[in-house]
């Protein structure tokens, strides 16, 4: 009984908040920003497009030993034709189809990417551990040392990712910020807004919904690709579906269909469920929660309710998030 | 790279990492059925360097997990006792009894077994098409499709009379079979303590047949509670559809982990009816309990057809769906209405749950599981139509069941998702669905 160690807690808090899966949340999130925020599609299957790309560039180095730059490559292909498949489908009908479609499509890559069927390939559920050698060469970071940004400290081999990450956060924002000032920007907002305005003024709306859902869905593959370079495996039970509403959730945080809305969000959801687990854990090696109710391997399932919660209650008291505008958010399925 | 790197932070190089490498091992095994998987506690590791020399052994926890530190980044030996195995789990390669594990500096290697459990080998076993193997998994394939149909018809109707697609009608299922199996082994005294000296239906555990019927009440009122203070307030409020839609993504979540947290991740088995052999009938071997749930579950959908068709009640229902609208006009108290129909698609999941808990096992997520399925069955039938959610949950039943021939029994989910997708391109509105505005 050493009492709750709030030094650990609030360091803890703080270094995940920036750390390697703030980044990836926050790039993902920033894919459905596109889908959802942007252009009004209803992507409720994000993790299968963060599974594919990462798939895609695992696949590329351990099959056909390319370098790391076409292995990126492949991934973001991999994304593109993961959408076209969900899109072609699904664009023309109403939104809710899109949802169906891609809860059940990002549940069947997992299944696929873990079956014993595709072992030679994917290598079941033990996932793909042999690319990082090529990623390794590039990084300029010792990886047996520790790097610190301020008080946090991270392991060379992760810091590189967290680097990476980042900076592919960032020049994706500016990318999706240009784009969206852009006409086609403009055009796709009005899609959302009105779908049967945007088509009387001539613009084909199925086209520019589905260039908005491959670039969303390239996102998420990137988001992948940095998760995968970072924690230097890609195991299919990590692309569980919950994971997708983990994004939602960063999403609608920051404020829906705001620039810098996924990075605000990654950051508070990091920092929310971190301080969450830790204090649990410590609460319950502590005697203070006793065992018969929860043990510490039950207390990471509190994220979950949380998650869960969060995004019942936000979505319907404060869909605009913590800084949206509501007008933007006025939305509708039909 | 390390420019822009150096341009944003500043890097400080601190202590070389001493005491981070260790070399782990998790042993679990993976039930074929279910795709959950269990830890396996009790077996003997030895880890050793490549020389041989040993570096530490135990047995492996509850969790399956077994941890030891080594000195430095290298190669090392992980040699599993395979005589330590508990009854009916193996390796998948009985001479993979030592892994080499590469450990990096500043990282945990990880030694990975690949274990079945002793019914295992039949996955991907072929055995030919023959008309037997064709009857048999037809038939298992229309009982799949009967227990999918009770709980899609609610989703259909949720959805037609409403316009709401409901994510969480798949925890609805587990529920069900969650009450069920809690009363089938505490009984009533399980929630009201007093009753725990009284006799067997309300001490300790109850036959299934009275906990599925308790379950299936306690679905109905579950269905009602969703729409009196969920839903229907946030129709009042205004919330859009998608809104509501996020709602149910939400509740989803929160109610499996609850699952998870209340009744652990392990499958388990009813009390009851668990071990049948099989009567052989023709060419088809089915169990009684299966025979019995198919025909309750035939009666049961011919009641909910029956009900639509020949009540005032039921004809309300349908004309909501149709167009609700044109229903309000004309008097129909659309709100009862759609109250009626959350409260009976809450029982109907419920008893699809137990049926589906009892032909498989009983676990925290199978709702989800099977949601693909339902949303394929209803998607295949038409959105929105109470007959089509059924005619498609059946094709999509025995679909997935007959593919098995071909495809190895693991992926046959996959299929779902063919037909989703197929039946989105062919013919949007599904079987039985009439078209609509198409882009």
């Amino acid at each position: 009984m050493t009492g709750i160690d709030w030094g650990f807690i609030l360091n803890q808090t703080l270094a995940r908040s920036l750390d390697l899966n703030a980044a990836v949340y926050a790039l993902a999130a920033v894919g459905l920003n596109v889908h959802f925020g942007y252009a009004g599609l209803l992507n409720f299957g994000q993790v299968g497009f963060v599974a594919v790309g990462a798939y895609g560039m695992g696949l590329a180095i351990t099959l056909w030993q390319t370098g790391p730059f076409v292995a990126v490559l492949m991934g973001i292909g991999f994304a593109v034709v993961f959408a076209l498949l969900l899109g072609i489908p699904t664009l023309r009908l109403r939104a809710d189809y899109l949802a169906i479609v891609t809860i059940a499509a990002a549940e069947i890559v997992r299944l696929l990417a873990r079956s014993t069927a595709l072992r030679n390939v994917t290598r079941g559920a033990e996932g793909l551990n042999e690319f990082i050698g090529p990623f390794r060469e590039l990084s300029p970071f010792n990886p047996s040392l520790l790097y610190g940004i301020g008080p946090f400290q991270y392991r060379g081999s992760q810091f590189f990712a967290i680097v990476i990450g980042w900076v592919v956060t960032l020049l994706t924002l500016l990318l999706v910020w240009q784009l969206m000032r852009s006409p086609w920007g403009r055009v796709v907002k009005a899609i959302r807004e009105d779908e049967d305005a945007a088509r009387a003024l001539g613009k084909n709306a199925y086209w520019y919904k589905l260039q908005a859902l491959i670039l969303g869905g390239v996102i998420g593959g990137l988001a992948g690709m940095v998760l995968a370079i970072g924690n230097a495996t890609i195991q299919p039970d990590f692309f569980v579906a919950p994971l997708t509403f983990f994004f939602w959730l960063v999403l609608i945080l920051g404020g829906v269909g705001r620039v810098w809305s996924p990075v605000v969000g990654s950051i508070i959801f990091w920092a929310l469920i971190t301080f969450v687990r830790n204090l649990g854990r410590a609460m319950v090696n502590e005697g203070l929660i006793p065992t018969s109710i929860m043990d510490t391997s039950q207390v990471d399932q509190i994220q979950f309710w949380i998650v869960g919660v969060a995004l019942a209650l936000l979505m319907v008291f404060r869909p605009q998030g913590i800084f949206g505008s509501r007008e933007e958010m006025a939305l509708d399925a039909r | 790279m390390a420019l822009v790197a150096a341009a944003l932070v500043t890097l400080v190089p601190l202590q070389a990492v001493a005491d981070g490498e260790a070399v782990a091992t998790r042993l679990r095994v993976r039930d074929p059925e279910t795709g959950e998987r269990t830890p396996v506690p009790g077996v003997r590791i030895v880890v050793s360097t490549s020389d041989g020399e040993v570096l530490g052994e135990g047995v492996t926890d509850d969790d399956g997990r077994f941890e030891v530190a080594v000195p430095q980044a290298g190669t090392y030996r992980v040699e599993l006792d395979p005589a330590t195995l508990p009854e009916g789990i193996s390796l998948r390669d009985p001479d993979r009894v030592v892994a080499e594990v590469d450990v990096l500096e500043g990282q945990t290697g990880r030694a990975i077994f690949a274990l079945v459990s002793g019914d295992a080998q039949q996955v991907g076993e072929g055995g030919g098409i023959t008309l037997r193997r064709v009857a048999q998994l037809t038939v298992e394939g229309l009982k799949l499709g009967l227990f999918l149909g009770m709980a899609a018809i609610g989703l259909s109707l949720i959805f037609g009379t409403t316009g709401l697609v409901n994510f969480a009608h798949g925890e609805m299922v587990t529920w069900g079979m969650l009450m069920a199996y809690f009363f089938n082994f505490y009984g009533l005294a399980g929630a009201f303590g007093f009753m725990a000296g009284w006799p067997a239906p309300f001490g300790a555990g109850m036959n299934l047949i009275f906990a599925a019927v308790i379950a299936t009440a306690i679905g109905a009122v579950t269905g009602y509670a969703f729409d009196r203070w969920i839903f229907a307030p946030l129709r009042r409020m205004g919330a859009s559809l998608i809104a509501q839609m996020v709602v149910t993504i939400g509740m989803s979540i929160v109610i499996r982990y609850m699952f998870l947290f209340a009744f652990r991740g392990t499958p388990r088995f009813f009390k009851d009816y668990t071990a049948q052999s099989g009567l052989q009938l023709g060419l088809v071997e089915i169990t009684p309990k299966d025979l019995i749930t198919g025909a309750l579950s035939i009666l049961i959908l011919i009641g909910v057809g029956l009900f639509l068709q020949m009540t005032k009640l039921g004809k309300a229902m349908r004309a909501v769906s149709d167009n609700r609208d044109l229903a309000e006009s004309s008097g129909i108290d659309v709100q009862r209405v759609i109250r009626f129909v959350w409260t009976a698609g809450g029982a109907l999941a419920a008893l699809g749950g137990v049926f589906i808990g009892l032909s498989e096992q009983v676990s925290w997520n199978i709702g989800f599981r099977i949601l693909l399925l339902i949303f394929a069955g209803v998607v295949l039938g038409g959105l929105g139509t109470a007959y089509g959610a059924l005619v498609g949950s059946l094709l999509v039943g025995v679909g997935i069941q007959v593919s098995t021939l071909f495809v190895p029994t693991e992926l046959k989910n996959v299929g779902a998702l063919v037909v989703l997708i197929l039946a989105l391109v062919i013919r949007p509105q599904g079987i039985l669905g009439r078209a609509e505005r198409i882009g």
